[in-house]
């Protein structure tokens, strides 16, 4: 689905993302690891539109998508989280979650005068999925607080629950599971693989590698920008180099 | 009587300015520091035409589109830049545009200002009482609350509260911020341009002195201290600060201390501004949204 070639970005003098090439085709949950400042969330940066590769190009669905302006990307059907959470902080549960579905009749202002009908259906079908998935999340009682309001693991889980709000084809999640407490971590998961299951494809960064196993299929490593290694969640455990890249940091 | 009058036909007005305002530092999260400008363009496009003969319904529409379309025409440049920035941009258009007035004499008598704007006329009433103005101004606030609220309410209303919250993240979930942010731009324009119509034709007299920064400043105060991105917001703190300033005019001074008083007024509003940005950012009324920082 994603296909990277050759990307590389520098920053100043050091490479945060070094000739690297990775092909997510036929992959329902991938797994991206490395060391602390390996490149990951430039890569996450580079793919969804925030940077530029200096050289490479990234595909997706056959589509060049480098050098795109990122509300293009969410339209092309990619949708990302942030490491540090971005949820609107000044908008309820419900809202941010509202926001999310693609190409809305209501959000343009013409429109809004002249197909009242139309956008009063797909209000309804959007809180509906809305509540759907906030019940799952946990985050039901939740839905007319502002987001502010919520814990950092709950700001988490709404980040994906507003991803899967946008149907999108492919869902990058950078760090799901980190800072969050072992009960959101499992709710996460669930989350996770319930998604897979109804066909949602994942690429996500991930520390831990216990969630790392559990639900990946296949995971590339990056260290220093570059990719080392790709394969299983087992393997990649037992392979010299990125056991020396974890230890050598 | 006629006092209460008067307050209450400036109150609309500023309603609408301060409405109009909010749109676009309530709901987008763009600070616009020269917001009077649109006013004067209303007001001055509107008292050209009506002047040169042309009905109020024309000058009215025309007063609209003016400011709409300069509106469109700054935030282009203006929405490029960023934060501070856009404030400072929009601050100078508020400036330049009163001194092209103050100087394009040739149009606008310049310094002189425009005397004798004709009272507004539709289907043959004439609206020159007090109480037929107050119904038409009121009228003209009602339906800008109506449409603004119908506004920011829809999924494009909260399209630009996600702009507002986190720019980034809302080009994540396919926003295109710099859009939004333009139509809401043009959006608040286009109602400032009404509020200075209606301005231009209750005073029938208008000059460069009437669009200053004092005036910025009152309504984006209104806008701050009624409670920025809520509905009845603007339209309170309307009627809290047209109310003090104008019954404070009223007041019986003596003449020495009525010179320093609008200076002082604009000191003390000034200060409010910033009191309020620093220690109660929300406002009069809150957001809904419920508990905020617990
Ligand atoms: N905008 C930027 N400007 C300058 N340097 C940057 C920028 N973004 C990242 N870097 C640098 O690029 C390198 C890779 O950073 P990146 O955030 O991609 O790492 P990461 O793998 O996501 O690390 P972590 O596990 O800590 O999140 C780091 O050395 C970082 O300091
Ligand atoms: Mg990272």
């Amino acid at each position: 689905m994603i296909e990277i070639r050759n990307v590389t970005k520098a920053f100043g003098g050091t490479r945060a993302v070094s000739d690297c090439s990775i092909s997510l085709e036929g992959l329902t949950i991938t797994g991206l690891i490395g060391p602390n400042g390996s490149g990951k969330t430039t890569l996450f940066n580079l793919i969804t539109g925030l940077l530029k590769p200096d050289s490479g190009e990234i595909r997706f669905l056959g589509k060049r998508i480098d050098g795109r302006l990122p509300h293009e990307m969410a339209r092309l059907g990619l949708i990302r989280t942030f490491q540090l959470s971005r949820v609107f902080p000044r908008m309820t549960v419900l809202e941010n979650m509202l926001l999310a579905p693609q190409g809305q009749t209501g959000e343009r202002l013409l429109s809004l005068w002249f197909r009242l009908p139309r956008i009063r259906n797909e209000e309804s079908d959007n809180r509906e999925r809305a509540f759907e998935l906030l019940d799952l999340l946990g985050l039901m009682r939740l839905h007319d607080q502002f987001a502010e309001n919520l814990s950092y693991g709950q700001q988490k889980l709404l980040e994906l629950g507003r991803a899967l709000m946008a149907k999108p084809r492919m869902i990058l999640l950078d760090e799901p599971t980190a800072g969050i407490n072992p009960t959101l971590i499992r709710t996460m998961i669930e989350m996770i693989l319930k998604m897979r299951d109804r066909g949602q494809v994942f690429f996500i960064i991930e520390h831990n590698m216990d969630v790392v196993i559990e639900v990946c299929e296949k995971v590339f490593v990056l260290d220093h920008g570059e990719k080392i290694a790709e394969g299983r969640p087992e393997e990649i455990q037992r392979d010299p180099r990125v056991i020396e890249a974890y230890l050598g940091c | 009587m006629d006092l209460l009058l008067h307050l209450a036909v400036v109150v609309a007005i500023y309603s609408i300015f301060a409405l109009s305002l909010n749109v676009e530092i309530g709901y987008t999260g763009l600070f616009n520091f020269g917001h009077v400008a649109f006013f004067a363009i209303g007001a001055y496009t509107s008292a050209l035409l009506t002047l040169s003969g042309a009905p109020f319904a024309v000058g009215l529409l025309a007063g609209l589109a003016a400011a709409g379309v300069c509106g469109y025409l700054l935030s282009i440049p203006a929405l490029k830049l960023q934060g501070d920035y856009f404030g400072i941009a929009t601050l100078g258009f508020g400036e330049i545009l009163r001194m092209v007035v103050s100087n394009e004499v040739w149009l606008t008598k310049g310094p002189m200002g425009l005397p004798g704007i004709p009272r507004p006329e539709i289907l043959g009433f004439i609206f020159d009482t007090l109480p037929a103005y107050l119904a038409l101004s009121a009228c003209m606030a009602l339906t800008t609350f109506a449409i603004l609220a119908f506004v920011v309410l829809s999924p494009f209303g909260r399209a630009l509260k996600a702009v507002r919250d986190d720019e980034t993240a809302a080009e994540i979930l396919g926003k295109n911020a710099l859009r939004f942010k333009i139509k809401s731009f043009v959006i608040g324009s286009t109602f400032a341009g009404l509020a200075g119509v209606l301005w231009a034709h209750y005073t029938t007299f208008i000059s460069p002195g009437d669009f200053t920064l004092t005036e910025t400043i009152l309504v984006l105060l209104i806008v701050v201290m009624g409670g920025k991105g809520t509905l009845p917001g603007p339209v309170l703190g309307a009627v809290a600060l047209i109310f003090f300033q104008e019954s404070v005019r009223f007041l019986r001074l003596p003449p020495e201390w009525t010179r320093l008083l609008g200076p002082l007024q604009q000191m003390v509003f000034g200060l409010l501004l910033v009191v309020l940005m620093v220690f109660r950012p929300e406002g009069i009324i809150r957001e809904r949204g419920g508990r905020h920082g617990d």
